[in-house]
Formats: structure tokens, C-alpha cells, sequence
């Protein structure tokens, strides 16, 4: 049973670095098993996407990328705010020749600079044309959208699109846009998932996140840790070597039982990383702990060597789905 | 403590450059530890004897906490708990991107126009997010905190920028932007009079101008107009400002520090960073290698202690000792790894030096912490990792 039947729109995000493109292609995988259709789009013109599928820069079109098990696709769209805006401009307005020349004149790059709320209505809208499109034309129709979405100390402000234009403007189709693109994310139909490490930061980064999400009326979706690594010693024994009780005469018995010439340096050395090794999952375990009490569904992911190949992406496709997520 | 490294890197002598520098940039890609090293940096200073600011973009939560960067107003604090017996001192103040900005526009204007841009919504949405603002207004303030003569030494942090370039881009970007051929036909009415402009921006801005009130509305082209012709009145400034900080990062006295963890992408950064400031002509410094991973018992290879660890972790009593194999055999690998990486940095640019700080064990928050970090950069004898 999946823990987000209805959500239609899965937004990513997370502190940068944590895994937030990654985590979203794995997510649209997961979503595309079985012969389902996903888009997976992102919106910070770096072609995030595209390096990690080893694909050529994506144009601004629709391109399949990856094949799911179960024969579903994942196809990817890179949405740039020029082109969000021109094709707006062309398919409401028929401007399409209005909308060359501006381009020509450099007036969109500066209108969509100028006004930050203007270039996210143009991103969000486009994902939402995307997330809601019906039978009659207008293109391929997907089960299921992902964002990679902007990292979480930008994210409330960016899907925020509805305060920011209308401190903007009060009036006309953009504001309309705006309306109805805050009208979708506030829906059951969209979740925001963040990605996180346990680290401080990035954990900190999600407390806030959630916290923004809320107060701004979105719906703060999955928390997803990261490249989480298995303790390698005895769950009983870390609390105590954390704290500077390291048994070296355990670790010298050992050492000699295997034959290895444990002479007093090595023990000692041996010793000391242990001890920071403690150390490190007694934090992990805290910065666990922080998360569980937040409350949102918690998927756990292990860090994987190959993250950057399909068969990476794939695994963390496999673990999303059997810890129910999709 | 020993690090299996072949060829050691031309080591930074920091401690020098903490006395001879009058600013330091500490740049590179993002997370990789620029805050930190900045404050440390700092730290060491004033308790080597100079009178010393520290500008720090985005604090972690506790190390703001522990350097009192709680009172956010955009003007440098002392830190209390710094031994000052050599007679130095620490300021450190948290950038206010959007106050920044704001003092700029009330410099450079009368007061009643200066009223009308911060209150106009399109300066107020430029001046939170706009791309390269945190940027600018980073060296903005360096440039403010320069001019007021008051310290030795200012250690600059630099925004968690997408690409360590961006920061040294932004502020021309922004120049460039704001003196932009959009903004000019916005204001050439008003600028010329009405004398008649070229024709094809004549045509070009009605059909803006036609395409932005249908989509906007009337009142916020109106806006619109009002705010760029009010910035171009302060343009002069803006780009008089731009320049002159860009000539203070080329000054004597000024040094760049990369900061990079020995990961392919932020070795990539680092790289880029440094043929970027020798094209600059932007003097660097060195190249700080963060988080490195040594072990204390490199003799004791990866192989022996896996093969061992097996051994032992058949025989149930022997799971303690067991798992201190495992975790040496990981650090171990880890430390081959970092030293490989940091070898192959130093064998593209051998002339770049270099210090390394080792991965601690926690995060650094509170001043113990970055004391040891400066140590471990002057390349006192490191505490064990
Ligand atoms: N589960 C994982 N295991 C190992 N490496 C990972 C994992 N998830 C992400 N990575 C790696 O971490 C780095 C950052 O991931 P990325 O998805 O680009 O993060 P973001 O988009 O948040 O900046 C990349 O090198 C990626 O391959
Ligand atoms: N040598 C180190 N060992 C362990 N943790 C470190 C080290 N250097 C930095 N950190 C931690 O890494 C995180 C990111 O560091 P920070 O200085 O904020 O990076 P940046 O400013 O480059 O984004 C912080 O939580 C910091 O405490
Ligand atoms: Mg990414
Ligand atoms: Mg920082």
C-alpha cells in the first residue's frame, strides 16, 4: 500500500548536496514500475538530470531516459523560464512573434530577473501543466510528476508563487496563473518530500523546512534519509566507547587471536577511531531521533557506491517502493 | 599522526598569512567548509595579537550561537571567549543581504526617492532573490568594512553559491544587469525627453510594454517603469562600488583560500578556482583540504584487518575487537583515498600550496572547536582525528 495514493505531483527537495537529484530520479523510477508514465522535470538549469542518466543536454522537450521495471517510462524535461514563458505567450495569447522579439531584445531575461516570483509562476506553471494534463491534445499524459526541486532554503518562496506575484501584480492572467498553480500545490494532489543526511545541517535544514512548508499551506510530504551507513560494532557497546571508554585490552586480546602484532601504538590507535566511530553514531542516532519526531513518513536509505548508475538508481527505486512509499 | 601520502604537497604557511594579510577570501563549492575556515581562521588570529573582523555568509545554527552572531544587524560584533592577552581582538558579523542593499539605495539617493524604491515591489523582490545579490552584497560589505579602517585583518565567508565562480561573476552580473539595454529602453523617454529613439526600440518597447500590461496589468508596469527609472539615477554608484571592490580583491594584502574536501566534484571546483584567479591575476593563497581522513595505524593494512576482522567476528567474544578492525579497515581506506586525491591535485598544480585539516569527529560549533581547526591549518601538531 502506498503512503501517497493520491499525490500526483512528488516535489524533491533538500539541502544541496544531499541527494535531491539522485532520490528524485530513484522516486520516478519507483513511481514508473509496473507500465506507469512519469515525468521528471527540473527547473535550476543545471542538467542535473541529463548528467546523471548520461544523456546529452536536455532541449526544452520531453525525452525518455530511462525504462522502468515493468516496462513503464521515465521521460525528462529540463523547464527553462524563457521557453516556459514564450510557450505560454504563443499557446494563450498567440504572441508568438511578440515573443521572439522580446526574446531578441533581452526583455524576458531581464523581466523573469527582475521579478524572481515572476520566473517561478513560469517554472511551477509549466510543472503544472504537466501534472495536469488531459485527454483532448496537449501532449503525453502522466501518471505521476516529479520536481527536483529547488534546496530547502529556497523552496517555501519558490512554491510560494501566489504571495510573491501578488505583491506584484493584483490583477491579470498571470496572477491568475499564480492562483491556480497555489491552488494545485496545496493540494492532496502535491507533496513535498525532503532529502536529508544525518549530519546537523541538513537535519536542521529539514526541522526549518517543514516548519516553512506548513506555514505557508503546502504539504510537507516524506522525510528521506540519505547515504545512511550501517554501525560496524555492537549496538551495546557504542554508548560507552563514545564516551571515551574504549576496552583496549578487548581490541589487544583481538588483535593477537588473530595473529596480528598488536603492539601498544597500534591498539591505541585502534582505540581512538573506534572511539570517533562511537562518536559518530551516537550523533547519527540524535539527528535520527530529531526526525522521528517530526512525524512525516521516514524512508531510510543506505549510501550506495554506484548512486550515479542506473543500477544505483534502481536500488534506491526498489527500497522507496518496498518501504511503501509508492 | 602519518598519512600514507606519496608525494606531500608544497605545505601553506598560514600562520604568515595570518599575520601579513589585510582581507582573506575563503572560497570553493558548497558545504565544503568555508564558514568554518573562515572562523577559525579568525579565531587564531586575534589570539596570535590582530585586531581581526570575520564576515560570515550562513553560520551553522550552534557555531553562530557560540560566537554571539545572534543579534542580526548587519554590523560586526565581538566575539566574547577570545584570549586576548597577545593584545588582538574578534569581531564577526552575519551578512544581511537585503539590508545591504537597502543601505546602498539610501546612499545613493535623495530621501524621498530612496522611500519610494525600498517600498516598490519590484525592488523589494530583486533585493531577496535575485541571483547574484547575496553575492554582491557579500562584497559590498567587505568593501564598507575596508573603508572603516578598523581592523588588521577581515576573513571573508563567501555565499553557498551553486558554482564557486558565481561569486567572483555576481557582482558584474548585477552591474551588467542593472546597466542592461532593457533597463535603458524602460528609461530613454524619460532620459531623452521624448526625443525619437531608435525606431526598432521604439516598436520593441511598445510591444513589451503592450504584452506586460496584458499580463501584469497597468499598476505594475507602472511600478515597474518607476523602479528602473529610479535605479538608473543610482547607476553611476552601483557600478563605481562594483569596481572598486573588484580592485580589492586584486590589492596587495588581499589572499584567496580555496576550501575543498578531497571529493572528485569539489576537487573539480577547487581546480577551476584556481585557473579562474590566476586569470584574474587574483592572488591565492593555497588550496585548504578539508575533512581529510588519516589513520594512526597505517601500517596495519586494509586487507590484513578485513581478513582479521573475518577471523575474529567467527568467534562470538571477540565482536568488539572484530569491529575496531572494521572501522581501521574503513578509515584506513578512506585515509588512501583522500591522500590519492589530494596527490593528484598537487600533481596538476604543483606550484598551488596547500593545508589539510582532518575530518573531526563532530561538527565544529563552538570556539575549542575552531581553535583546533587552526592548529591543524598552521600545521601545529594535529590533534588525533
Ligand atoms: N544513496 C547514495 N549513496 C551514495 N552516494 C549518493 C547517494 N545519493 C546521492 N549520492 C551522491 O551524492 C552526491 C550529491 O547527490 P545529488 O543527487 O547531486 O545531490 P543534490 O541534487 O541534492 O545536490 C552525488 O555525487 C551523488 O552521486
Ligand atoms: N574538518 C571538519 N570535520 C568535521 N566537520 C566539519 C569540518 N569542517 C566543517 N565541518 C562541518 O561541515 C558542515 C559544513 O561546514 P561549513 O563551514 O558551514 O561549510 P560551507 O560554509 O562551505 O558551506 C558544518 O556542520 C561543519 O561543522
Ligand atoms: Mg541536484
Ligand atoms: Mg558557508
Amino acid at each position: 500500500m502506498a503512503d501517497f495514493p493520491a499525490v500526483k505531483l512528488h516535489v524533491v527537495s533538500g539541502k544541496g548536496g544531499t541527494g535531491k537529484t539522485t532520490v528524485a530520479a530513484g522516486l520516478a523510477l519507483a513511481l514508473a514500475a509496473g507500465g506507469r508514465q512519469v515525468l521528471l522535470t527540473e527547473v535550476e538549469a543545471r542538467q542535473g538530470i541529463a548528467q546523471l542518466f548520461d544523456a546529452p543536454p536536455l532541449p526544452y522537450e520531453e525525452r525518455r531516459v530511462a525504462v522502468a521495471r515493468g516496462g513503464g517510462e521515465v521521460y525528462a524535461l529540463a523547464i527553462d523560464p524563457e521557453q516556459a514563458l514564450l510557450e505560454y505567450l504563443e499557446q494563450f495569447y498567440n504572441l508568438r512573434r511578440a515573443g521572439s522579439m522580446l526574446k531578441r531584445l533581452g526583455a524576458i531575461d531581464f523581466a523573469t530577473t527582475i521579478a524572481p516570483g515572476l520566473r517561478d509562476v513560469l517554472l511551477t506553471g509549466k510543472v503544472m501543466e504537466a501534472a495536469t494534463r488531459e485527454r483532448r491534445g496537449g501532449g503525453r499524459i502522466y501518471d505521476a510528476v516529479v520536481l527536483d526541486a529547488p534546496p530547502t532554503g529556497r523552496i517555501a518562496k519558490f512554491l510560494n508563487v501566489n504571495t510573491e506575484v501578488a505583491a506584484l501584480t493584483k490583477m491579470g492572467p498571470v496572477r491568475n496563473q499564480a492562483n491556480s498553480v497555489m491552488t494545485l500545490l496545496q493540494s492532496a494532489k502535491t507533496a513535498v518530500h525532503l532529502v536529508t543526511m544525518l549530519e546537523e545541517m541538513p537535519v536542521q535544514e529539514t526541522v526549518d523546512g517543514i516548519a516553512e512548508l506548513i506555514a505557508t499551506g503546502l504539504r510537507p510530504g516524506a522525510v528521506i534519509v540519505n547515504m545512511m551507513r550501517e554501525p560496524l560494532m555492537p549496538d551495546d557497546s557504542v554508548a560507552d566507547t563514545a564516551a571515551g571508554k574504549v576496552d583496549t585490552d578487548e581490541i589487544a586480546r583481538g588483535l593477537k587471536a588473530a595473529s596480528l602484532d598488536g603492539d601498544p601504538a597500534t591498539v591505541s590507535a585502534l582505540a581512538a577511531e573506534l572511539s570517533d566511530h562511537a562518536r559518530r553514531v551516537m550523533l547519527e542516532r540524535q539527528e535520527l531521533a530529531t526526525l522521528s519526531a517530526l512525524d512525516r513518513p521516514m524512508y531510510e536509505l543506505p549510501y550506495i557506491a554506484d548512486a550515479t548508475e542506473l543500477s544505483g538508481l534502481q536500488e534506491i527505486a526498489d527500497r522507496l517502493q518496498s518501504a511503501g512509499m509508492v | 599522526m602519518t598519512t600514507p601520502t606519496s608525494t606531500p604537497p608544497a605545505s601553506l604557511d598560514v600562520d604568515a598569512l595570518l599575520r601579513d594579510a589585510q582581507i582573506i577570501v575563503c572560497c570553493g563549492a558548497g558545504g565544503v567548509g568555508k564558514t568554518t575556515t573562515a572562523a577559525a581562521l579568525g579565531v587564531r588570529a586575534a589570539e596570535q595579537g590582530r585586531s581581526v573582523c570575520v564576515l560570515t555568509i550562513d553560520p551553522a545554527r550552534r557555531l553562530a550561537q557560540s560566537m554571539g552572531l545572534t543579534e542580526l544587524d548587519n554590523t560586526p560584533r565581538a566575539v566574547s571567549g577570545i584570549d586576548t592577552s597577545a593584545g588582538g581582538r574578534l569581531d564577526a558579523m552575519m551578512l544581511d543581504m537585503k539590508r545591504t542593499f537597502d543601505d546602498i539605495v539610501v546612499a545613493h539617493s535623495d530621501e524621498a526617492r530612496a522611500k519610494a524604491i525600498l517600498a516598490n515591489p519590484f525592488y523589494v523582490s530583486l533585493s531577496s532573490s535575485f541571483a547574484g545579490t547575496q553575492e554582491y552584497m557579500a562584497m559590498e560589505k567587505l568593501g564598507q568594512l575596508k573603508a572603516k579602517g578598523t581592523w588588521d585583518l577581515i576573513v571573508v565567508d563567501t555565499p553557498p553559491s551553486r558554482s564557486a565562480l558565481d561569486f567572483l561573476d555576481a557582482p558584474q552580473r548585477l552591474g551588467r544587469f542593472l546597466d542592461g539595454r532593457m533597463i535603458r529602453l524602460l528609461t530613454a523617454p524619460a532620459r531623452a525627453g521624448g526625443r525619437a529613439y531608435l525606431k526598432v526600440f521604439a516598436v520593441g518597447v511598445k510591444m513589451f510594454t503592450d504584452v506586460l500590461n496584458r499580463l501584469l496589468g497597468a499598476q505594475a508596469l507602472r511600478d515597474l517603469s518607476l523602479f528602473v527609472t529610479s535605479l538608473e539615477t543610482m547607476f553611476g554608484g552601483f557600478r563605481e562600488r562594483a569596481d572598486q571592490t573588484y580592485k580589492l580583491l586584486k590589492e596587495r594584502g588581499t589572499s584567496f583560500l580555496v576550501v575543498a574536501v578531497p571529493e572528485r566534484d569539489a576537487l573539480r571546483e577547487a581546480a577551476y578556482f584556481v585557473e579562474r584567479l590566476e586569470t584574474e591575476r587574483m592572488p591565492l593563497a593555497g588550496v585548504v583540504l578539508n575533512r581529510v581522513h588519516m589513520s594512526g595505524a597505517p601500517a596495519l593494512s586494509v586487507e590484513r584487518s578485513i581478513a582479521a576482522a573475518e577471523t575474529l567476528e567467527g568467534d562470538g567474544d571477540e565482536a568488539y575487537a572484530a569491529a575496531a578492525l572494521r572501522v581501521h579497515a574503513d578509515r584506513l581506506a578512506s585515509a588512501i583515498r583522500d591522500a590519492r586525491r589530494a596527490s593528484q591535485f598537487h600533481a596538476a598544480h604543483p606550484r598551488v600550496r596547500m593545508a589539510e585539516v582532518t575530518a573531526q569527529a563532530s561538527d565544529v560549533h563552538d570556539l575549542e572547536g575552531l581553535r583546533r581547526i587552526g592548529a591543524e591549518l598552521a600545521a601545529e601538531t594535529p590533534t588525533a582525528a
